[in-house]
């Protein structure tokens, strides 16, 4: 029985992930056609051993070559993950005072503060998303009142530039950057402060060498949080982005659904995997780390 | 020591802390209320009372982390308003510890030098120092969370030293120790006390504690002092019903104080002999008065004796407790009295059991009439 249940896990992995993973390798490995599935070869089983090397034989790595060669894609997975970096430095910026002030806050408050922070989950991404269009357009909200109260005589133009883009990643993505640091700064005893201070601290360096060394684990997981969704994001480039904005998902998409070229689309989305699983490792180790620790 | 350690009866002894006429209240609530009290210099001393009575608010204020909000706190003749906790000559070890689980046992002692600005040999040197004087040498590269409680209770010990305070403050040191690990630990932190020569405030809920290692214990009530006297004075002669009750254990008998003087006579229950006890707390004649006794100082025979404080009753009840049995004994009153007896000998040869009729007995100076 307990390892019907150990299996679980294994199973859903096996399904959801490493069948999948494989698919897309495979179409990956393959050449555009027009055809449906839109690549060949196909798996001939009919032909038997005949049919599986001449199936294998015709696999080749063109794809992942050919993104070598078209500067596009390069420049797209850097600039995705310029964007990725920076909204997650950005995001940290904005969640690690929030979940600090959460942690402060009166015991009674925290659940309410908690609570405000998952919040907007309760609310359609997509509207969201929508609802900042309508906020950063030229005649939105901002605008209209930076030009009320007479700070600035022409519209900003931010609806549909990078910085729009950033605004969209680090309001979607703050909630996974604050909640794991609320985690780690709750769970510390305030007389360690107290103690800080005692033993001649100031309360400013008991922040730097006391309480964010103790948030670390927090901020670590918040940041992966960000950064690994931010890298592959799509829908928020794609609304609020401009054509200069340039996102690796948003050129998947393209590939996929424009082009209908799988293959390529495809070598895109294995290349993408690579660069994220070694931020996933790196967060994996850190965390056996901090398990370890406790 | 040639004389004993006793500046509070020196006239000319400068005290160390000076607390005058200190309140504190949190809205409402009057967590201290107007308190003087003087700590001297070497002075190993208790704040003892139950929960919410005060003392660790008043601990707090020595600390620096709460500020009274009527009164003055000096130390070493400073003044203390506006200081702050990390500006005052004071060090405290925390009730959890507090011991920083990102550090090692060095670092968290090397903590409060590092902030000084100290030379790093010399930190090394002071920390190397206490470490040995704590006995965890051995374990100065390991962090809090691989060492045991006791251990971990005596690196904060060692990190609140280390910058040599004139005034250690402990909140509950040895209340997250084990009975036995307790006892050996009262009587390291004494030692330790001796051997560094700073002063010791110790905030407890637990008497025993208080009155083994203090030089002086203040019992707290409400926010108020109720006594500050040594161990032996506090157990001895209890200035009220509150003290002789809180520590300890006693028999108390409610009555009327008849004469005061040098004795205080006393009379209770109908038909029973008038007791004659050490008067106490300003207890007046003719008032309402309680007569405290404790159960060692009971003497219990079969046969009347001579003593002047003498009652007669039945044991109801026997409680042994390995090195001393107790006798509880029902007077015709109805009042129970409960005495404590030695055991010497072994239990095969004692002398009385359930049912015997006994008189107990206890000398003029044995017992207190302290008032209602």
């Amino acid at each position: 029985m307990k390892r019907v249940f150990t299996a679980i896990p294994y199973l859903w992995l096996l399904g959801l992930f490493l069948v999948p993973f494989l698919i897309v390798l495979k179409i990956s490995l393959s050449d555009a056609a027009i055809a449906i599935p839109p690549y060949m070869p196909t798996l001939d089983l009919s032909e038997g051993w005949a049919g599986l090397t001449s199936f294998l034989s015709e696999l080749d790595m063109e794809n992942f070559v050919f993104l070598t060669e078209d500067d596009l894609y390069w420049k797209a997975y850097l600039s995705s993950l310029k964007i990725a970096v920076l909204s997650t430095l950005l995001t940290l910026a904005v969640g690690l005072p929030i979940a600090y002030g959460m942690a402060r806050a009166p015991e009674d408050w925290r659940p309410t503060l908690m609570m405000l922070v998952i919040l907007p989950f309760w609310t359609s991404f997509l509207i969201r998303v929508y609802a900042w269009m309508g906020i950063l357009s030229n005649e939105g909200l901002l605008n209209q009142l930076l030009i009320s109260i007479g700070l600035i005589s022409d519209p900003l133009v931010i609806l549909n530039t990078n910085t729009a883009v950033y605004i969209g990643i680090v309001y979607t993505y703050l909630p996974f950057m604050i909640l794991p640091i609320y985690a780690s700064l709750e769970r510390m005893d305030p007389s360690l402060l107290e103690a800080a201070e005692d033993l001649g601290c100031s309360r400013l360096t008991a922040f730097w060498i006391v309480t964010l060394p103790l948030a670390r684990p927090g901020v670590i997981a918040g940041c992966f949080l960000v950064f690994i969704p931010a890298m592959g994001e799509f829908v928020i480039p794609s609304l609020l982005g401009g054509s200069s904005t340039l996102m690796i998902g948003k050129v998947l998409w393209e590939e996929f659904f424009s082009n209908r070229d799988w293959p390529v689309a495809g070598a895109v989305a294995i290349i993408l995997l690579l660069i994220l699983i070694v931020p996933i490792v790196l967060f994996q180790r850190q965390q056996a780390k901090a398990e370890a620790g406790h | 020591m040639s004389a004993e350690f006793a500046p509070w009866d020196e006239p000319d002894a400068v005290p160390l802390i000076k607390v005058e006429n200190v309140t504190k209240r949190f809205g409402s609530f009057t967590a201290i209320d107007h308190i003087d009290i003087d700590i001297f210099p070497r002075e190993f001393f208790a704040l003892l009372g139950p929960s919410g009575c005060g003392k660790t608010t008043l601990m707090r204020m020595l600390a620096g982390f709460e500020t009274p909000s009527e009164g003055r706190i000096t130390i070493g003749g400073d003044d203390m308003a506006g200081v702050a906790p990390n500006k005052r000559p004071v060090n405290m070890m925390f009730q959890s510890y507090a011991l920083f689980p990102h550090l090692s046992l060095w670092d968290n002692i090397a903590f409060g030098l590092k902030r000084e600005g100290m030379e790093k040999d010399k930190i090394a040197a002071r920390v190397e120092e206490m470490l040995k004087l704590v006995q965890l040498g051995k374990f100065a590269k390991r962090k809090p969370h691989q060492i045991s409680g006791g251990q971990r209770q005596r690196v904060a010990l060692a990190r609140s030293l280390a910058k040599a305070p004139k005034l250690l403050l402990l909140d509950e040191p040895l209340g997250a120790l084990d009975k036995k690990l307790r006892q050996e630990t009262q009587f390291e932190l004494m030692d330790i006390q001796e051997r560094t020569g700073t002063t010791f405030v110790i905030v407890t809920h637990d008497q025993e504690e208080a009155m083994t290692v203090a030089s002086r214990v203040a019992v707290m009530d409400h926010g108020k002092l109720i006594q500050v006297d040594t161990p032996q004075k506090i157990y001895e002669e209890p200035n009220s019903v509150y003290v002789a009750d809180f520590i300890g254990d006693v028999n108390l008998v409610e009555g009327r104080a008849t004469a005061v003087g040098e004795a205080a006579e006393f009379v209770w229950g109908e038909g029973q002999p008038s007791l004659v006890g050490m008067p106490g707390g300003g207890v007046q004649a003719d008032r309402a008065a309680t007569f405290a006794i404790r159960p060692e100082k009971i003497a219990i025979s079969r046969d009347e004796p001579e003593a002047r404080n003498r009652v007669h009753g039945k044991i109801i009840d026997i409680g042994y407790l390995g090195n001393l049995s107790t006798y509880h004994v029902q007077l015709p009153t109805g009042a129970m009295l409960t005495c404590e007896v030695g055991n010497r000998s072994r239990v095969a040869r004692r002398d009385f059991t359930w049912e015997d009729e006994v008189w107990l007995s206890w000398t003029e100076t044995a017992g207190m009439v302290l008032p209602s």
